[in-house]
C-alpha cells in the first residue's frame, strides 16, 4: 500500500498532509475492538441521520423517538427485551459456528424447524393436553433444540463428508425449512382453513412476567418471558465453553489454522458436525421460546429474519457471547420502536448499514493508521 | 561465479545483469546474472526457497526488481506487468494452472486477447490453435473442456496459450512435479521439438536427472546466489550438480558428545503412501532409529520427505507397510495416539502447519497436552495453569515476546520455531521427527535449535532429523539415510558426502563403485 504512494506522485503540487497505512507489528490494545463496534454503530446512524435527512424527515426527532420507545419505560424496555430474546440465541448460534469459521447462515432455518419441534409437544401430541406447565417448558424445548440441531446436522455432515460448502447448504434449507412448515399450518394444523395452527392451550405458554402480577403489581402487563432465562443461561454457557474449555479451545484452534489442528490431533470433522449442531439447536431454541413465549401458534410470519440479524449480531458481539446479550437489546430497539418510524426501510436501512461499517471498521484492527506531514521531497 | 562469455555466433534472446530482488527478512535474489540463448533449454537449478521462481518472476514482469536491467533481444526491457512480458515474447507457465475449468481448450486461450472481439467464431479459432498444436506435438482436443483433461493435457494447454500469445521464451516453473512419468517423457518430447523451431526454454526444476536429461545448459542458485552460471550440461556429473545446489561452507561446528545408542524405537518396514496429487509418493521406505540417536534423512526436495514425516505421526495415510514405534504399531492410527505415545513432530512449516497464528503464545505452546493434567482439567482448561506453562517455557526457550498473550503472527521465524521446539520438547518424546528445524533462521537461531536437538539426543530421545543441509545433517546426525523418489538409496554412518551425493542423485548405495555414476533412478 505504501508502494501507492511512492511510484505514483507524479503530480507537481502534493496535498500536506498524507495517510500512512501499515499492517499492525504488534497486539491491537484491548480497548480497540470494542470502541471501533460503537464507532460503527455510530457512523451507520449518522449515514441513517443522512438519509433520513434527506427524505425530509428530522433525523433527531426520529432517534429520540427511536430511543423513547425501545428503552424509555420499563413497559417498552420490556417488549424491547422480547424481540431481543430471539436475536440473542440466534446471535449465540451464529457466533459459535462463526469462532470455527463455519459459516452456518442457516439460523433462519433452523429457527423454523425449532418452532416446528416445539409445535410438535402440543399439537401431535407428544405431551397430553393436561400436561404440568414444566413438564411442557422442557418437552418443547428438548424438541426444539433437537430439531434445530437436525438442521444443523445435515449440511455439517455434507461439509465433513463431502466438503459441501455451508453457506450455500444451510442457506438453501432455510428456504425447504419455510416450506416444510408451511406445509403443516396450510395443510396439516390449519385452523379453520386460515394458515396457522390452533393456538396452544395455557399450559404450553412459557410463563410471563405479568403472570407474576398478582403478587408483584409491578410486573403487570409486562411481556418478557422464560425465554429470556433460556437466552441468558445460553449465552453463559457458552461463553464458559468458548473460552474456558478444552472443546472451546479446539473450536478456537480449528477457526484458526485446521492443519495445526490437525497436527494436534484434533478431529476436524468431528468438530464440524458438533458445532453445526450445537449452532442449530441454539437457533431451534429460539424458534422454540418465540412460539412458546409470544405467538403461542405455529404459523408463517414468526421471523422477521431473526435468523439473518444474528448474523450482524455475532460480528457486533465480536463472536462474544455475553456481548451478543447487549448487541441483541440494541437490534431488539431498533426492530420494536422503528417499526414506529417506518415499517420497513429506514431500520432495516440501519441495520444493513451497522454490518457495512462493522466489516469496514475491521481494517483499523488489521492496520495502523496515522496521519503524517509529507516531508518535502 | 564469473561472468560468462557468450561465443560468437551464438545469439542471446535475454541477458539479466544483477538483478536484486528482496522481500521482507530474505534477499530472493542476490546480483543474479542469468542469459538465455536461442533454441536451448536452460535449466534454473536449486533448492526450494534459493530463488529460481523470483527470478522468473521477475523477467516475467510479475514481480519488480530492486536492481539489475533485464535485456531482450540485445534491448533494455523494464516489465511493469505480465503483458508487458508477454508483449515482449516471454510467456511462463507457472506451477499452478490458471485455467476456467467450465470452459473449452480455445476459450481459455483465448481469454484477455482482443481477437476475436464481439462475436465469438471459436470454429475459427479451433482450426489456428490446432495448427500451432500440431506444430509442436501439442496434442489436445481445442473443443475440450478443461475439466474433462489430465493434468499433462491441462499443462499443454498452458504451453499453447504462451504459444498462441506469440512467446518465443518459455519458462517452465517445475513443470514435472504434477506429471506421471510417462507425461513427463511428452513434455519433453515437445520441449526438444519447441526448441528446434528456434524457441528457447528455461527449466525450473531441483530435480537433477530431469535436469541432466533435458537442459543444454545449467544455471544452479543456492540462497539467492548463482553458483554456477550457465554451465553445459554435458560437462557436468549429477553429483557435481548435487554439489553446487546443496554445498555451502560449514559456518560452525556444534559440540556433540559421544552417546550410545540405546533400544530400536521407530521402525519403519516398506512404508508407501501417495503425495496430495494422488501419485505415490513413498515407494517402500523401510528405516529405523533407535534411542539417543540422530538418525539424518538427506534428499533433494521434493523425494518423499514430507510424506513420510506426515505419515509416521499420523496424518497421512499409508496403503503399505508397517510403522512400529516402541514396539507397539502406529500405522494409521490417529494423530493423538500417537502423541499420547510419545511421538513428536516439528513441521516443515512453520506457520501452516506449526502453528495458529492469531493465537497467543499461551494457546499455541499447550497445543499437545491441552487435554492432559494440570493444564486440562475436567471439561476445562485450566488457564493460570496453562499461563505458569507458558511462561516456564518462554523462560526456559528464550522465546522473546512482549508477554505470553501476544499472538505468534507477530514473532519472528527464529522465535516462532523456538515456540514450535519449546512445546514438542517439553512433552519428553521418545521419538522426535524433525523436518528442516533450522530452514530460514539466522546462524544464532540455528545454533541453538541444533543444541536443543542435541541436548535430546542426550536424555534419550530418539530423533529423525529430515533436512536439505547436508551440513547440518553431517555434523548432527549419528547415521545419515538418503531418499530419493520415495525409496532409501541407502545408508550412511562414516559422513562420506560424495556418496550421500550420489544417492541423492539416484545411485544405489550398493551401485555405487561398481559403476561409478548410476544411471537414472
Amino acid at each position: 500500500m505504501a508502494e501507492i504512494n511512492n511510484t505514483k506522485s507524479a503530480s507537481s503540487w502534493k496535498f500536506p498532509f498524507r495517510i500512512k497505512i501499515e499492517n499492525r507489528v504488534d497486539n491491537p490494545p484491548k480497548w480497540l475492538s470494542p470502541t471501533l463496534s460503537v464507532g460503527a454503530i455510530i457512523i451507520a446512524l449518522l449515514i441513517g441521520a443522512i438519509v433520513i435527512w434527506m427524505g425530509g424527515g428530522n433525523p433527531w426527532a426520529a432517534y429520540s423517538h427511536i430511543a423513547k420507545y425501545s428503552l424509555g419505560s420499563v413497559g417498552v424496555l420490556s417488549d424491547t427485551l422480547v424481540k431481543a430474546i430471539p436475536l440473542m440465541l440466534v446471535g449465540l448460534a451464529c457466533s459459535i459456528a462463526f469462532r470455527m469459521k463455519l459459516w452456518n447462515i442457516g439460523a433462519e432455518g433452523q429457527f423454523f424447524l425449532g418452532a416446528f419441534g416445539a409445535s410438535l409437544v402440543v399439537l401431535l401430541p407428544i405431551l397430553p393436553e393436561d400436561a404440568p406447565k414444566w413438564l411442557f417448558i422442557i418437552t418443547m424445548a428438548f424438541f426444539g433444540m433437537l430439531f434445530g440441531a437436525l438442521w444443523g446436522f445435515i449440511p455439517g455432515l455434507l461439509k465433513a463428508r463431502y466438503n459441501v460448502n455451508e453457506i450455500i447448504s444451510t442457506l438453501m434449507m432455510n428456504y425447504i425449512a419455510i416450506e416444510w412448515n408451511n406445509y403443516f399450518i396450510y395443510a396439516v394444523w390449519s385452523e379453520r382453513g386460515f394458515q396457522m395452527s390452533r393456538m396452544f392451550q395455557r399450559n404450553a405458554w412459557l410463563p410471563r412476567l405479568s403472570d407474576l402480577s398478582t403478587r408483584w403489581p409491578f410486573f403487570s402487563g409486562l411481556t418478557t418471558h422464560f425465554g429470556l432465562v433460556f437466552a441468558v443461561l445460553a449465552a453463559i454457557i457458552l461463553w464458559l465453553i468458548l473460552s474456558k474449555s478444552k472443546w472451546g479451545y479446539e473450536i478456537r484452534l480449528i477457526g484458526d489454522n485446521p492443519k495445526a489442528a490437525e497436527y494436534a490431533g484434533i478431529s476436524i470433522k468431528k468438530n464440524i458436525v458438533l458445532v453445526m449442531m450445537v449452532s442449530g439447536a441454539l437457533a431451534g431454541l429460539a424458534g422454540m421460546s418465540e412460539i412458546g413465549g409470544v405467538v403461542h401458534r405455529l404459523q408463517g410470519a414468526i421471523s422477521p429474519g431473526y435468523g439473518y440479524t444474528g448474523i450482524i449480531i455475532a460480528w457486533l458481539a465480536k463472536l462474544n457471547p455475553l456481548a451478543v446479550i447487549l448487541a441483541s437489546i440494541l437490534f431488539g430497539a431498533l426492530i420494536l420502536a422503528g417499526r414506529e418510524v417506518q415499517p420497513a426501510g429506514i431500520p432495516t436501512l440501519i441495520q444493513g448499514m451497522i454490518m457495512v461499517t462493522l466489516i469496514a471498521s475491521d481494517f483499523f484492527y488489521r492496520n495502523r493508521v496515522t496521519i503524517i506531514r509529507r516531508v518535502e521531497d | 561465479m564469473d561472468q560468462e562469455i557468450t561465443p560468437p555466433g551464438i545469439e542471446n534472446v535475454i541477458s539479466m545483469r544483477g538483478i536484486s530482488k528482496r522481500f521482507p527478512g530474505v534477499i530472493a535474489n542476490d546480483q543474479v546474472d542469468f542469459d538465455l540463448r536461442r533454441g536451448e533449454v536452460h535449466a534454473l537449478l536449486g533448492e526450494n526457497g534459493a530463488g529460481k521462481s523470483t527470478l522468473m518472476n521477475v523477467l516475467a514482469g510479475l514481480y519488480r526488481a530492486e536492481g539489475g536491467t533485464i535485456t531482450v533481444h540485445g534491448k533494455v526491457a523494464n516489465f511493469n506487468s505480465p503483458k508487458e512480458s508477454i508483449d515482449a515474447g516471454i510467456g511462463m507457465v507457472h506451477q499452478h494452472f490458471m485455467l476456467v475449468p467450465s470452459q473449452s481448450v480455445t476459450e481459455n486461450i483465448l481469454l484477455g486477447l482482443e481477437e476475436p472481439r464481439f462475436r465469438m467464431k471459436l470454429s475459427e479459432f479451433d482450426k489456428k490453435i490446432e495448427t500451432i498444436a500440431e506444430q509442436f506435438g501439442l496434442h489436445v482436443d481445442p473443443e475440450a473442456k478443461i475439466w474433462q483433461l489430465s493434468v499433462g493435457e491441462q499443462q499443454r494447454v498452458e504451453i499453447l496459450k504462451m504459444l498462441y500469445r506469440g512467446a518465443d521464451v518459455l519458462i517452465m516453473d517445475e513443470p514435472t512435479a504434477v506429471l506421471a512419468p510417462s507425461e513427463i517423457e511428452e513434455l519433453f518430447n515437445t520441449l526438444r521439438s519447441m526448441t528446434d523451431q528456434g524457441k528457447s526454454i528455461v527449466f525450473i526444476s531441483h530435480k537433477l536427472h530431469e535436469v541432466m536429461e533435458i537442459s543444454d545448459r545449467v544455471t544452479v542458485l543456492q540462497k539467492g546466489r548463482v553458483t554456477s552460471s550457465g554451465i553445459n550440461t554435458s560437462d557436468v556429473t549429477r553429483a557435481d550438480l548435487a554439489h553446487l545446489m546443496v554445498g555451502r561452507e560449514v559456518v560452525f561446528r556444534v559440540q556433540k558428545n559421544e552417546v550410545q545408542a540405546g533400544d530400536l524405537v521407530l521402525s519403519v518396514e516398506n512404508l508407501k503412501a501417495m503425495n496430495d496429487k494422488g501419485l505415490q509418493s513413498l515407494n517402500g521406505v523401510s528405516l529405523n532409529v533407535r534411542q539417543g540417536e540422530i538418525v539424518g534423512l538427506a534428499g533433494v526436495a521434493g523425494n518423499g520427505q514430507n510424506e513420510l514425516a506426515e505419515t509416521l505421526v499420523g496424518l497421512r495415510e499409508a496403503i503399505e507397510g508397517k510403522i512400529t514405534v516402541n514396539e507397539k504399531e502406529v500405522t494409521n492410527k490417529p494423530v493423538k495416539l500417537g502423541i499420547r505415545h510419545g511421538i513428536s513432530l516439528i513441521p516443515a512449516d512453520r506457520t501452516q502447519v506449526g502453528t495458529a497464528p492469531n493465537l497467543s503464545v499461551t494457546d499455541n505452546v499447550i497445543m499437545k497436552n491441552y487435554d492432559q493434567k494440570p493444564i486440562g482439567q475436567g471439561w476445562m482448561v485450566n488457564s493460570s495453569e496453562a499461563g505458569k506453562y507458558a511462561s516456564e517455557l518462554k523462560e526456559a526457550y528464550d522465546i522473546i515476546v512482549p508477554t505470553i498473550d501476544t499472538s505468534v503472527r507477530l514473532l519472528s521465524g527464529g522465535n516462532l520455531q523456538k515456540v514450535i521446539l519449546a512445546r514438542e520438547i517439553s512433552s519428553e518424546p521418545k521419538l522426535m521427527i524433525a523436518v528442516q528445524p533450522t530452514r530460514g533462521l539466522d546462524v544464532g537461531a540455528i545454533e541453538g535449535v541444533q543444541k536443543l536437538l542435541l541436548s535430546q539426543r542426550e536424555s534419550g530421545a530418539a530423533i529423525l532429523l529430515i533436512s536439505e543441509e547436508l551440513e547440518e545433517l553431517l555434523s548432527l546426525s549419528d547415521r545419515i539415510y538418503v531418499i530419493y523418489e520415495g525409496e532409501i538409496m541407502g545408508e550412511i554412518a562414516d559422513g562420506d558426502i560424495e556418496k550421500i551425493g550420489q544417492m541423492m542423485t539416484g545411485t544405489r548405495l550398493e551401485q555405487i563403485g561398481k559403476e561409478g555414476v548410476g544411471s537414472n533412478g
